[in-house]
């Protein structure tokens, strides 16, 4: 293993990640509920949820953020256009989306509702989900990266 | 008042994803990739986010009521099931095939990429598929 010291950003990454944790910390304490972002989100698609309001302020608010930062943070974001270089491209990203909103669904959380609510408060249930999720993205990545013909 | 908190706190998250670089699916690939040039990054996310949260996470399963007076209500559910690791394994795979999860794909929706905007509605019809999924 080799770290990669040209765009390792402890600092930033401590910092945001700390933002990340208060605005979990104050979703809860505030209205007792849980920051996980595929559950707020499917509890909008669900059929006859009567508490979209908050939902949707919080999505709202995550839509706002990069355009906000955009606006007030000097040098912006902003994030690189990657992917979509190939129509083969396409495909996989519309595919990993499918994937990321069935799996998460079914499991209930993502990296910030297990990976972050859900460990903060010790659940063994996150801890299980938060390993399956990064292993099998590790090996996904490691095949994608790393055997030959298989790029995306 | 609950809507307002929320958007605060959205705006908040939204921020801290777009600060700590994990709106970027390439850092988040980085992280991923063990095997390459290793961006340990997204762990001092989670450790940032996690030590932050830890605290007021154990005070709010004390309380009775949130702030604004909604029954404080923790989830209690602590089962590992099939759903549970089918779902995280499916997840992983799209995780690792994009660098994206939920949180930084409504990021890059909101940044107006249209890259962002595909993987997005990709995703809600993802999540609304797992209604058929049968138990």
């Amino acid at each position: 293993m080799q770290i990669d010291w040209l765009h390792f950003s402890p600092w930033t990454a401590l910092c945001g990640g700390a933002l990340i944790g208060l605005a979990s910390a104050f979703l809860l304490l505030a209205t007792s509920r849980i920051a996980g972002i595929s559950g707020i989100v499917g509890g909008l698609l669900r059929t006859g949820s009567s508490d979209a309001g908050w939902r949707l302020a919080f999505v709202g608010g995550l839509l706002a953020a990069p355009v906000l930062w955009q606006l007030l943070v000097p040098g912006g974001l902003l994030l690189p256009h990657l992917f979509l270089e190939s129509p083969e491209q396409l495909l996989v990203l519309a595919f990993a989306g499918l994937l990321v909103g069935l799996g998460t669904q079914l499991a209930k959380g993502c990296t910030s509702g297990h990976g972050i609510c859900g460990l903060a408060r010790f659940s063994r249930r996150s801890l299980v989900a938060v390993v399956i999720f990064m292993a099998t993205a590790m090996v996904v990545v490691f095949i994608t990266h790393h055997v030959p013909g298989v790029g995306v | 008042m609950n809507a307002l908190a929320a958007l605060l706190a959205g705006l908040l998250f939204g921020a801290g994803l777009i600060l700590s670089g994990m709106s970027d699916p390439a850092k988040v690939l980085g992280f991923l990739d063990l095997a390459g040039n290793w961006d340990p990054s997204l762990m001092l996310v989670m450790v940032g986010a996690i030590g932050v949260a830890i605290v007021p996470f154990a005070w709010g399963a004390r309380l009775s009521r949130s702030w604004f007076g909604t029954p404080m209500v923790m989830p209690r559910n602590d089962r590992v099931d099939r759903r549970l690791l089918i779902g995280s394994a499916l997840f992983g795979v799209g995780w690792g095939l994009s660098g994206l999860c939920p949180g930084p794909a409504l990021i890059s929706l909101g940044a107006g990429y249209l890259p962002g905007a595909i993987f997005a509605v990709c995703m809600l019809l993802g999540m609304k598929a797992s209604e058929w999924v049968p138990d």
